[in-house]
C-alpha cells in the first residue's frame, strides 16, 4: 500500500475514534454540555469524566510516542513550540467560550453531529467557518 | 449523580485520548478539530489534506456506528442507559439566530486562540503546554459564565 493511502487510512482510524468518542460519552448531545457548563443549575459532571479520560490517557500516550525518533508515517512530530502568553490566546479562547456557552457545541461534536444535521446545526457550522477566515483576516500583532 | 453517564463519558474519553494518541504515532499530528477542519477550508493545504478529509469523514461516521451498533433506532442509545438528556445526536439548544451568533464567535475565537477544546483541551494539556492550559481554562470560565447569565440571569435561551 503507499504511504499516502497509508496516511489517509490512519486519519480515517483516528477520526472514526475520536467520533465514536463523542457519541459513547453523550458529547454530542449539546443539552448535556450544557448541563456541565450551569454549575448553578442541576449541575453533569459527565464532560468532567471525557476530558480527565481522553487527557490522562493522552498523557500516557504521547509519553510513550513522543519519545520515537518520528511517527510511524512522517519524518517529524509537528507540535506547536510557542509557550508565550498573548491577548490573542485569551482574547479568542473568551470568544470560544462565549460561543459554546451558548450553542454547548465546540468544533467536534458540532462537525460530528452532522449526519442529524437541522437548520440551526448548519447555520452553526456556516458561521463557524466565517469566524475561521475572520480570524485569520485580523493579522497578529508584532 | 448519573453513574452511568459518568462511565461513558470516561470510556468515551478514553476513546478520544487513544484518537489523539494514534494521530500522533502516526501521523505527528495534533488531534484539534478547529485546526484540522479549519486549516482544510480556509488554507487547503496541498498534499497536506486527504489525511484531513478522511479524519472528518471519521469523525462524521463515528455517531453514526455507534447508532447502528446500538441498533435501537435513531437517537435513544444514551437515554436507554439511564442517561438524562439524551439522543446520541442530541438537538441544536436554539434557533438559527443563536446558533450563527455562536457559531461566529466558536470559529472567530479558535481561530484567533489557536485551538479548541481537543486542540488545547485534550492534547495541549496532556502535552503540558501553558499557553493549553491558559487557554483551557479561559474558555472554560468563559463558557460557565455565559450559561449563568442565559439561564440564571436572563432567564430564557438556552
Amino acid at each position: 500500500m503507499k504511504t499516502e493511502t497509508q496516511k489517509t487510512l490512519m486519519g480515517y482510524v483516528a477520526g472514526l475514534l475520536f467520533g465514536l468518542g463523542l457519541a459513547v460519552s453523550g458529547m454530542t448531545d449539546p443539552a448535556r454540555v450544557l448541563g456541565f457548563l450551569d454549575v448553578a443549575g442541576a449541575w453533569d459532571p459527565t464532560l468532567m469524566f471525557v476530558l480527565g479520560g481522553a487527557v490522562i490517557t493522552n498523557f500516557i500516550g504521547y509519553r510513550l510516542v513522543l519519545r520515537r525518533p518520528h511517527p510511524l508515517l512522517g519524518e517529524r512530530f509537528q507540535l506547536p513550540t510557542r509557550t508565550d502568553l498573548d491577548g490573542r490566546l485569551i482574547g479568542g479562547a473568551a470568544l470560544f467560550g462565549i460561543g459554546w456557552g451558548l450553542s454547548g457545541y465546540c468544533p467536534g461534536p458540532a462537525f460530528a453531529s452532522i449526519a442529524g444535521v437541522s437548520a440551526p446545526l448548519a447555520a452553526m457550522l456556516v458561521a463557524m467557518v466565517l469566524g475561521w477566515f475572520l480570524a485569520r483576516a485580523i493579522p497578529a500583532r508584532g | 449523580m448519573d453513574m452511568m453517564a459518568s462511565l461513558q463519558g470516561l470510556i468515551g474519553g478514553i476513546l478520544i485520548g487513544l484518537s489523539a494518541t494514534w494521530l500522533m504515532a502516526t501521523l505527528g499530528r495534533i488531534a484539534g478539530i478547529s485546526g484540522i477542519l479549519g486549516t482544510l477550508i480556509t488554507q487547503r493545504p496541498r498534499g497536506d489534506s486527504a489525511w484531513r478529509l478522511a479524519f472528518l469523514l471519521g469523525l462524521i461516521s463515528g455517531p453514526v456506528v455507534l447508532l447502528l451498533v446500538g441498533g435501537g433506532g435513531a437517537g435513544n442509545v444514551v437515554a436507554d442507559s439511564g442517561g438524562m438528556t439524551g439522543e446520541v445526536i442530541g438537538a441544536p439548544a436554539g434557533g438559527v439566530p443563536l446558533m450563527l451568533a455562536a457559531g461566529l464567535l466558536v470559529g472567530l475565537g479558535t481561530g484567533l486562540g489557536s485551538g479548541c477544546t481537543s486542540g488545547h483541551g485534550v492534547c495541549g494539556l496532556a502535552r503540558l503546554s501553558p499557553r493549553s492550559l491558559a487557554a483551557t481554562v479561559t474558555f472554560l470560565v468563559a463558557a460557565i459564565v455565559t450559561v449563568f447569565v442565559v439561564r440564571h440571569m436572563i432567564g430564557g435561551g438556552a
